[in-house]
């Protein structure tokens, strides 16, 4: 539906942001395919040379990368089990008749808001310290050792964290998807004698299925990439406790200056990415054609 | 059709709801506090929660000890300038795909977000090379370039998802009545997407502030932007409480208030239109 | 001015040819109608001519001026969209002086003609709302004073009116005739809506498939329709059409005989057959009889006082001299 004209322009328009994101897409990733099978050191410049896979085999034998692999997966799905049931439940009380529901909405997507680093900081200070935490403090009040989660379980309290900062996401997609079904489906089911329960169960989970779906893959695109709650809670320590791919990734590559080892481990991590990006890009294809 | 509700399920849920709310925001809450107390009073036990002796020292000093509106205004070089510069580049491609559709459209869409799933810790050591070898390292400059194209797929698809809802028979007129196609996007489709254009703005405006992978690494003292500044925080463990909030309540303020002005087109734009 | 032509004009998207070669002209202050079936291209044709489609080959010429390769602004043509296509962000009076100001035309001549279409269109009081502040009459007045303030060598209409309820339409269909009458413009006019287009139109064109089936006047087109197509096209309620014995008796494939062209009585005619479903408009009745053995059912229109009921025995005679005839490949035989 258009000109030679209009199409030639069309074309012209297009080619700057289409090119720039090819340049950024292809060139860096190359180059990390590349240093993957490099022995490349920074602080022994000089000295690279091609190794093929053995950086890939160093990193499959360490230890530490398959703790990272597995927190990765924790982190993801803890943080995902957490948002998407809490998410549903809080969608559901927020779809209620309440008083000051706008307030209310607000004050729940407020976290999501709050960028990373400060989220990290105030939760590792003000939360959860073991001497001067409200955590420790509120466990001093009633007669219990106040715990060091930082210590003792740094990774469940990274998936806290975490979970925090993307609840309001999980709950601001999951009220829209709620609002959005057809009340007069409600209202039929009712005269259909369903109880509140058998409601949800068979009318609402059904209709909130693509959001969840959604939700999942979205979160997971960028919880695989969670960086900054670690590097300024625990710097995935104690040991690798609360190392995930990407934390490892970095380590390696700008702390060791490894970086045919870090490559590596990016090209892992890439891998890990598009398995997950193959579904949502499905999903959102099919949207685009409806 | 509403339905009367009993007030006394009203009153239920109203509780329930405010309950939760009140407790997920409970932490930013406690650092706005906090960030009027004393230090003193910041580790006091037990703590003071409205009772103290309100100060906005500790203002002040984030500002004398640290430089704080320097990195204050790293942020809003950078995630302003990445947001214009990508609304600058995307608004034409956006025109493009919403109004001359191709064979091809769709898959340049969906090639566009794919570029947006590539996890940033596969393409850091070649980004964190190349800038250092042509001195983009630690500049504001280096940052706006790489949150532009992070950012650009949100961008163009979010654009892409308003300009659709303008019939391009408006556009089809505005041809037909002696528009040029500069006069057209002037004057005619840019003042009808507006909201859209407004809202896109305003979400990528969020991420760009809140970005905190290349932020972090690739910036060190000079140009950080206050994700990176709070980062530094992190060492001399819970020294000074007081002071840390002050400086994160001044970095999450402005973006909190943006923010709850663009609920609506957070789900639009983080879901890519999957969920409206 | 304003004289089209169309020499071989053909339009292809991809592998499927929407028009095929089609000539075709249009006089100068012609009110020309394209009426067709959905899907028959009379919007792609109309496009073709405005120059929002490119053509696949062939050409178009106005005032005798190739016009093929020209971009749409440069055609001197005005265009009314079926959804009016006003800018919403601009007022009454901004719309209508758009194309003005997109063309430099002087403020004050620019004025003067929004002044003197809004007093033609009735507009005046409106100069200052935005469209969404508008019903659904008077935008379309909008984009017509819009189009007019061009002065442009052609006025194209894409389905105005099917956007508008029954009463409003009759009421446009009246003011766009008489617009034509007062501008003497040429006017090109596509509807799928064979009323709008007997009612106004100067000359018919009647589009299936890209193809044209006939152009001619409106009578022209009702009295001698070239083919089963247009025949079944034109005229409401429809043509009755039969096959077999009561078309061979007549030497013909097919017969076609309008409601309007048959006698009703109770007692005695041609063909027998069963009221069933009687229509009373007030003026006149249908009757819609079952049983005759020509067709399922027989469209006729008798006069409104007619007491015939549901299930009654009815007698139907054809005015001789007003039955068409068609071979077996649906073709009118004179």
């Amino acid at each position: 539906m258009a000109t030679q004209h209009s199409r030639s322009a069309a074309r012209i328009m297009i080619s700057p942001a289409v090119l720039l994101l090819l340049g950024w897409m292809i060139v860096p990733l190359a180059l990390t395919i590349y240093f993957s099978l490099l022995r490349y050191n920074l602080l022994m410049p000089g000295t690279e040379r091609f190794v093929g896979l053995l950086n890939y085999r160093l990193f499959f034998n360490n230890p530490a990368f398959i703790t990272a692999l597995v927190n990765t997966l924790v982190l993801v799905g803890g943080v995902l089990l957490i948002t998407v049931i809490g998410g549903v439940l809080l969608a559901i009380l927020l779809d209620q008749p309440i008083w000051g529901q706008g307030i209310v909405r607000i004050l729940v997507i407020a976290p999501f808001f709050v960028m990373p680093t400060v989220s990290a900081l105030v939760w590792k200070n003000m939360f959860m310290n073991p001497v001067s935490g409200l955590f420790a403090e509120f466990s001093k009040a009633v007669g219990l050792q106040p715990f060091d989660f930082l210590t003792h379980a740094p990774l469940a309290s990274i998936i806290g964290i975490v979970a925090w900062q993307w609840l309001p996401f999980a709950t601001l997609i999951l009220l829209t998807a709620i609002q959005s079904l057809d009340s007069e489906q409600m209202e039929a089911a009712e005269m259909d004698g369903a109880t509140a329960l058998q409601r949800f169960w068979y009318i609402t989970l059904p209709h909130l299925s693509r959001a969840i779906t959604v939700v999942i893959l979205i979160q997971t695109i960028f919880l695989l990439s969670v960086f900054a709650e670690i590097l300024v809670t625990t710097n995935g320590g104690p040991g690798v406790a609360s190392t995930n791919l990407t934390y490892l990734v970095y380590v390696r590559s700008l702390l060791n200056f490894d970086v045919g080892g870090g490559s590596a481990g990016g090209v892992v991590a890439i891998i890990l990415a598009n398995i997950v990006a193959i579904f949502l890009m499905r999903m959102i294809g099919k949207n685009l054609d409806a | 059709m509403a339905r009367a509700v009993s007030t006394r399920r009203k009153i239920g849920f109203t509780i329930a709801a405010w309950a939760v709310g009140l407790a997920i925001f409970f932490p930013i809450l406690w650092t706005i506090l906090t960030s009027f107390k004393t230090e003193a009073e910041a580790i006091s036990s037990p703590p003071s929660f409205l009772f103290f002796d309100w100060t906005l020292e500790n203002y002040t000093t984030v500002q004398e000890r640290s430089n704080y509106f320097r990195h204050f205004w790293n942020s809003v070089v950078i995630s302003l300038g990445s947001t214009l510069l990508g609304l600058l580049i995307a608004i034409p491609a956006a025109w493009s795909m919403a109004f001359v559709p191709g064979k091809r459209t769709k898959d340049v869409l969906m090639w566009m977000l794919s570029t947006k799933m590539l996890p940033p810790v596969g393409v850091l050591i070649p980004i964190y090379l190349i800038f250092r070898d042509v001195g983009l390292l630690d500049t504001k400059t280096g940052l706006v370039i790489v949150l532009t194209l992070i950012n650009l797929p949100i961008i163009v698809w979010m654009l892409y998802t308003y300009f659709k809802e303008i019939p391009g028979e408006i556009l089809e007129a505005a041809r037909m009545d002696g528009a040029s196609l500069r006069n057209e996007i002037i004057h005619v489709l840019t003042p009808m997407a507006v909201p859209g254009i407004a809202s896109t703005l305003l979400l990528n405006v969020i991420l760009a502030w809140n970005e905190a992978f290349w932020t972090l690494n690739l910036t060190a003292a000079k140009s950080a932007p206050l994700t990176a500044f709070i980062a530094s925080y992190s060492s001399p463990e819970g020294l000074f409480y007081a002071k840390l909030s002050a400086a994160s309540t001044m970095a999450i303020a402005p973006i909190l208030i943006l923010g709850w002005f663009s609920q609506k087109q957070l789900v639009r734009g983080l879901t890519f239109g999957a969920v409206k | 001015m304003g004289r089209i032509t169309l020499d071989k004009v053909t339009k292809r998207f991809g592998d499927v040819e929407v028009i095929p070669p089609l000539d075709l002209t249009i006089e100068d202050g012609e009110f020309v109608v394209f009426v067709g079936p959905s899907g028959c291209g009379k919007s792609t044709l109309l496009r073709l001519i405005a120059g929002l489609e490119d053509v696949s080959s062939g050409e178009i010429r106005i005032d005798g001026q190739p016009a093929t390769d020209l971009p749409p602004a440069k055609r001197g043509l005005a265009m009314v969209f079926q959804s009016y296509a006003l800018y919403p962000h601009m007022s009454v009076r901004k719309n209508i002086a758009f194309p003005m100001k997109m063309a430099g035309v002087p403020q004050e001549e620019q004025n003067r003609r929004i002044e003197s279409a809004a007093a033609a269109l009735n507009l005046t009081d409106y100069l200052d709302r935005r469209p969404g502040q508008l019903s659904g009459g008077q935008r379309q007045r909008v984009a017509i004073g819009r189009a007019i303030v061009r002065e442009p060598a052609a006025f194209l209409f894409d389905e105005p009116l099917s956007n508008l309820d029954a009463a409003l339409r009759v009421g446009m269909r009246l003011e766009i005739s008489e617009l034509h009458n007062r501008l003497a413009t040429t006017m090109i006019y596509v509807t799928h809506d064979q009323v709008e287009a007997m009612t106004m139109a100067d000359k018919i064109v009647v589009l299936r498939a890209g193809h044209i089936e006939q152009v001619g006047s409106p009578l022209e087109l009702y009295r001698n329709p070239r083919n089963l197509f247009v025949a079944g096209f034109i005229g409401s309620p429809k043509m009755n059409f039969a096959n077999g014995g009561a078309a061979s008796e007549h030497d013909a494939a097919t017969i076609g005989i309008r409601p309007e062209h048959i006698t009703v009585s109770a007692d005695s005619g041609t063909w027998r057959g069963k009221v069933g479903v009687a229509e009373h408009l007030g003026s006149d009745t249908f009757f819609h009889v079952h049983d005759t053995g020509l067709a399922e059912t027989v469209t006729v229109r008798a006069d409104g006082e007619v007491g015939l009921r549901h299930g009654d025995t009815v007698f139907l005679t054809p005015q001789a001299d007003k039955i068409h005839r068609f071979d077996d490949k649906g073709l009118r035989i004179q």
